[in-house]
């Protein structure tokens, strides 16, 4: 056998490795397992690549490349390591853009080296591609890291004429492309990069708050695509069987996202929503109704005689740190007998399945998380359900109110239990920026203070009944 | 020439409906290690790199593969820790009750 034959398998190796990581992903059980696998198989695919022949001789720079390695290493460590789970969002961003930035690297160095022997047309095209894709998700994912990290404003950035700004210089990429296809021009190629950087910016800025998790998938996707484009370029299946199952993944999370929020993925990325609050955030509406707020311990003796609660939690409680105290506090219920369930709305959270996370960092045992169809279901016969730090994915207006900003959007129908109790920091709406009714309902209860301390509170009135 | 592209087009569409099938499956309490999981993957992109910066012969193209390695590396690298560190964090209600007991043991 020869060594790129060998090489070769080993690289079919790896890509059935990653194959069944994400296979492992089907359940909890086995998904650690699967990860290790395809770290595994990344790894013999690195060092399978050491002895690889480069344009019939061996790898040259070996010294630099183990270099680059260990910087790599030195800075991702610690960083996967120490950083929060509720900074999660920000590191998946970071860690994506830095892929699709390699990608585009890939690129744009195939494009120098390969220029000399005239490639075909279609050559040409995989690697401006690549560049093109592999920048904006670079670009896009630093300004989605800068939003997470509070750096700039999460809300969604408006400037008049924003749509047509950007399909102008989108139209001028891909004009660029065309260019350059007929010409090879490198200086042109530069400018391309400049502008794909452009283009990730400003495709990103009108992009903000509850809708960050459709685009932390998107770019997902796109770096995934890049990859798949450098692999074409490269003549690697390796690269691209990777790259097309990231792209596949990003693709489908993207759409289960929207679903989620029953918007069109158009309507998610240009619609700027969130940008306008129409709710006025008053305790007494016009009609004269009010909202009935409540203190911790009433609420302490209402889960005293309650035999089932539905606890939903939404980013206000990761917001709070109080994940742990409200584990504590459903503990505390279920050893008196009570059946305690979580609610998980699929957007609660800064990206696909986040509060998740957060719950299992708290010692949540997955089993007490529902999926939204199963939790509802629960609901009907449940006595209490307490949202705690969620706001739209609960609000009515969603199935009942055709002009609402969110009519559609699949929610968590917290009015189906027997009572209804909020733990709000204030009055003040959620993302979507539109009055909840649900707070107005006579069976609701409210709230108000700091999620952390309200639980705390609440855990040594149940212990005192 | 044109036979090689008709190749790697049969991997790549073969891969996005086998990806499509098995992603589907993902539960979505997993969402996030999904996303993180295949964000490492992607990190693949290391090999080009290397292959990038073992076959630079200008000083443009060794910084440029330089600079492909070491994000390639993060990718990887960061990816792969993260997603373990998460699914660590997943665990049944059977060995947390165990490991609650034994937190209290000592206090």
């Amino acid at each position: 056998m020869s060594r790129e034959t060998l090489i070769d398998l080993l690289y079919l190796f790896s890509a059935t490795t990653f194959i069944l990581a994400l296979k492992g992903l089907g359940s909890p059980k086995h998904a650690r397992r699967g990860n290790m696998v395809a770290a595994g198989g990344m790894l013999v695919a690195v060092v399978a690549t050491f002895f690889k022949y480069v344009d019939g001789h061996s790898l040259h720079h070996v010294w630099l490349i183990l270099l680059a390695m260990f910087i790599g290493v030195i800075i991702a460590v610690p960083t996967a390591r120490f950083v929060k789970m509720t900074a999660m969002p920000q590191l998946v961003a970071i860690f994506n853009g830095v892929g699709g930035g390699a990608a585009s690297l890939v690129s744009i160095t195939e494009f120098i080296h390969i220029k000399a022997t005239h490639p075909a047309t279609y050559v040409t095209l995989e690697v401006l591609l690549g560049v093109l894709i592999g920048t904006v998700s670079f670009a896009g994912s630093a300004v989605a890291f800068a939003k997470l990290q509070e750096l700039m404003t999460g809300r969604p950035v408006t400037y008049p004429g924003q749509q047509i700004i950007n399909g102008v210089v989108g139209l001028a990429a891909v004009t660029l492309i065309v260019t350059i296809l007929v010409n090879s021009s490198t200086p042109l190629l530069w400018i391309l990069l400049a502008l794909s950087f452009v283009l990730g910016v400003i495709f990103v800025l009108p992009i903000g708050g509850a809708d960050v998790p459709v685009l932390i998938s998107l770019l997902n996707a796109f770096t995934g695509l890049a990859v798949a484009a450098s692999g074409f370029t490269l003549g690697s299946n390796l690269l691209i069987v990777a790259g097309v199952l990231v792209g596949a993944s990003g693709i489908l999370l993207t759409r289960l996202m929207s679903k989620a929020m029953g918007r069109s993925l158009s309507n998610v990325l240009f619609s700027a929503f969130g940008s306008v609050v129409t709710a006025s955030g008053a305790e007494t509406r016009e009609d004269g109704r009010s909202v009935r707020s409540g203190t911790p311990e009433d609420i302490g003796i209402l889960l005293g005689f309650a035999s089932r609660v539905v606890i939903i939690p939404g980013y206000g409680l990761a917001v709070a740190q109080g994940q742990h105290v409200l584990r504590e506090l459903a503990e505390l219920l279920e050893a008196k007998g009570l059946e305690v369930f979580y609610a998980i709305h699929p957007v609660a959270g800064r990206m696909p399945g986040h509060m998740n996370v957060l719950l299992a960092e708290a010692n949540v045992p997955y089993e007490q998380l529902l999926e939204m169809d199963e939790a509802n279901s629960e609901l009907q016969t449940a006595d209490v359900a307490l949202v705690v730090g969620a706001n739209d994915t609960v609000n009515p207006a969603a199935t009942d109110d055709k002009n609402s900003p969110i009519y559609g959007m699949p929610i968590i129908h917290a009015d189906l239990a027997e009572n209804v109790v909020f733990l709000k920091r204030s009055m003040r709406p959620g993302f979507a920026g539109i009055e909840n009714e649900l707070l107005y309902n006579p069976k609701t209860t409210l709230v108000f203070g700091d999620a952390k301390d309200t639980l705390t509170k609440m855990v040594a009135a149940v212990k005192a009944n | 020439m044109h036979n090689v592209l008709l190749q790697y087009a049969t991997v790549l569409i073969l891969t996005a409906f086998v990806g499509t099938e098995i992603i589907a499956k993902v539960p979505s309490i997993l969402h996030t290690p999904l996303m993180s999981g295949s964000n490492a993957i992607h990190g693949v992109i290391l090999v080009g790199s290397m292959l990038i910066l073992g076959g630079a012969t200008t000083n443009l193209q060794e910084v440029l593969g330089f600079l492909a390695v070491i994000l390639a590396t993060l990718n990887v690298v960061g990816g792969f820790v993260v997603t373990d560190r998460m699914l660590e964090m997943f665990k049944p209600r059977a060995a947390k009750t165990k490991e609650t007991k034994s937190d209290e043991v000592p206090q």
